[in-house]
């Protein structure tokens, strides 16, 4: 279980990113964090991954403090970051030397497969596009099999046909193990086609404005009208969040 | 570049176009030079240049072929080599662990980097006097010369180059847990490679630079004295054959030095890479 306990973050220049966050994540849950730019929500994901550090409160994985990235947790950034000068293959492996991992092959080419590039194993970086990146940088999270996925804008670099496509390709393999997935977005679709439970967080300083559960069957269907009304309304709650905001500043 | 054209046309699984056009571009590069060289020689034979100052290029080509025949210029290249070889070796080991000290650790380069970056304001040949004076005229000063000539643009490449890490990859090995050992050698080692092979490839030019200083400050072999001997023998076409063979020497050397950065480097995506 993951829990956030108070969590605000002020950085140097003294802005104040996050303020106060209150959060308990279930085991195998989905939970997108949305919200404008500045809010705060790529923060509080690297507080999760123990990149960085809040300045008050804390984040901890089973009741244990996170103080630096903890093993059993995967982080898929919004770049792909592979390593350019590693193969395909190379890159996937390129956690497990780390976690002591006893059969290396085995694991890497499963994972490879997962993400559908067995075929790719001994390409560049510079060779692939930028999904396939993006399925590269999956796969080598995979690996160390983590528990908790957390993903920073993870495909809104990727075109919206390929997004779509990882979307759906990323519930598939949430399906094997079923770890916890902790999404930052700005997409509010596919917070709404992947989540469980999504936190919508205001900016200015970073808090959270309010929190939806989704119990609706997925796969779910992007066109499906249900969806588009649940759309509706976040966006109005987004707006009204900005609304507010600045309503308080005046 | 030639050597960049053929690794990219390799990886396009192009070899034979590839080859036709490096022929074609090494046929267009010959064309001035050849013009030139013909005109030269023309000139030389009319006696527009005085052949004392400026023989005609076969002249020089046959003070070449002596020297080789006496067996005399062998002996210079290879003391050249020898010299250039060692001081090269030495100035490059030295650069590599203080550069990787200053590029990793704030506190060495806080420490060290002003320092190395005073002395790197002072002109090179500066030292020579000093050098003489305290190793004496013979192989040690000269060793010491080439070696601080090699030593600061591979210490600055690298240096540069380990502060220069996307810390975007250093994160991911911050991910992985990665120990201090692990993060240099998966990670620093070889991102760094690129601008380190720059280091060496100018160290090297440096390098050749500061040979030719100190074989002009006192030997009795290498191709420097032999530019030297020309001089106060008075005759030209020693020292152009000289200078022939450092410039020959020295695109040998960098070419070599290019075409191991090229293989090490094959994953780079640049656009050098992909004409």
């Amino acid at each position: 279980m993951l829990q956030l306990e108070n969590v605000s973050k002020q950085f140097k220049n003294s802005f104040v990113a996050l303020q106060d966050i209150d959060l308990t994540v279930q085991p195998g849950e989905i939970l997108s964090l949305v919200g404008t730019s500045g809010c705060g929500k790529s923060t509080l994901l690297r507080i999760i991954a123990g990149l960085e550090h809040p300045t008050l409160g804390h984040a901890s994985i089973n009741g244990e403090w996170v103080s630096a990235p903890h093993p059993s947790v995967g982080v898929i950034f919004q770049e792909s970051r592979l390593m350019p000068w590693l193969t395909v293959w190379e890159n996937v492996q390129f956690g497990l030397d780390a976690a002591n991992q006893p059969d290396h092959q085995s694991i890497t080419e499963q994972a490879l497969a997962k993400v559908g590039l067995s075929a790719f194993a001994d390409s560049l970086p510079r060779q692939l596009s930028g999904g396939m990146a993006q399925r590269v940088a999956i796969a080598r999270a995979l690996v160390t099999r983590p528990t908790i996925l957390l993903l920073d804008e993870p495909f809104s670099a990727l075109d919206a046909f390929t997004r779509a496509n990882l979307q759906d390709h990323l519930l598939d393999i949430w399906n094997d193990d079923r770890p916890t997935l902790i999404l930052v977005t700005h997409d509010i679709e596919e917070a709404l086609v992947l989540s469980d439970r999504i936190i919508l967080l205001r900016p200015n300083p970073g808090q959270i404005h309010r929190e939806f559960t989704l119990d609706l069957p997925r796969p779910r269907k992007r066109t499906e009208s249900q969806l588009q009304r649940w759309k509706d309304r976040l966006v109005e709650e987004l707006n009204l969040s900005l609304i507010e905001r600045s309503l308080t500043e005046v | 570049m030639s050597q960049s054209t053929r690794l990219s046309s390799e990886s396009f699984n192009a070899p034979a176009l590839g080859r036709r056009r490096e022929s074609s571009q090494w046929t267009i590069a010959l064309i001035v030079p050849g013009i030139l060289l013909l005109l030269w020689e023309v000139l030389s034979r009319v006696g527009v240049f005085p052949s004392n100052l400026l023989p005609a290029p076969t002249a020089i080509a046959a003070t070449l072929w002596e020297l080789t025949a006496s067996g005399e210029l062998l002996g210079h290249i290879l003391a050249t080599l020898g010299r250039m070889l060692l001081g090269f070796a030495l100035g490059t080991v030295v650069a590599t662990v203080l550069g990787a000290l200053t590029g990793y650790s704030p506190v060495a380069r806080r420490l060290l980097d002003p320092l190395l970056q005073a002395l790197r304001s002072i002109p090179s040949l500066a030292w020579v006097p000093l050098f003489i004076l305290w190793l004496g005229i013979g192989e040690t000063s000269k060793f010491a010369l080439i070696a601080v000539g090699v030593f600061f643009p591979v210490y600055l490449n690298l240096m540069t180059g380990i502060q220069g890490v996307d810390c975007k990859l250093v994160e991911v090995g911050r991910v992985y847990r990665f120990d201090q050992f692990q993060m240099i050698r998966r990670i620093f080692l070889p991102a760094t490679l690129p601008s380190y092979i720059v280091g060496l490839r100018s160290g090297l030019g440096l390098g050749w630079m500061f040979v030719v200083a100190a074989e002009l400050m006192g030997a009795s072999r290498g191709l420097g004295f032999l530019l030297v001997d020309g001089q106060t023998t008075g005759r030209a076409s020693v020292i152009l054959a000289s200078i022939l063979l450092f410039a020959v020497l020295g695109k040998i050397t960098d070419s070599l030095l290019a075409a191991a950065g090229d293989r090490l480097l094959y994953w780079q995506d640049s656009y050098g890479a992909h004409r």
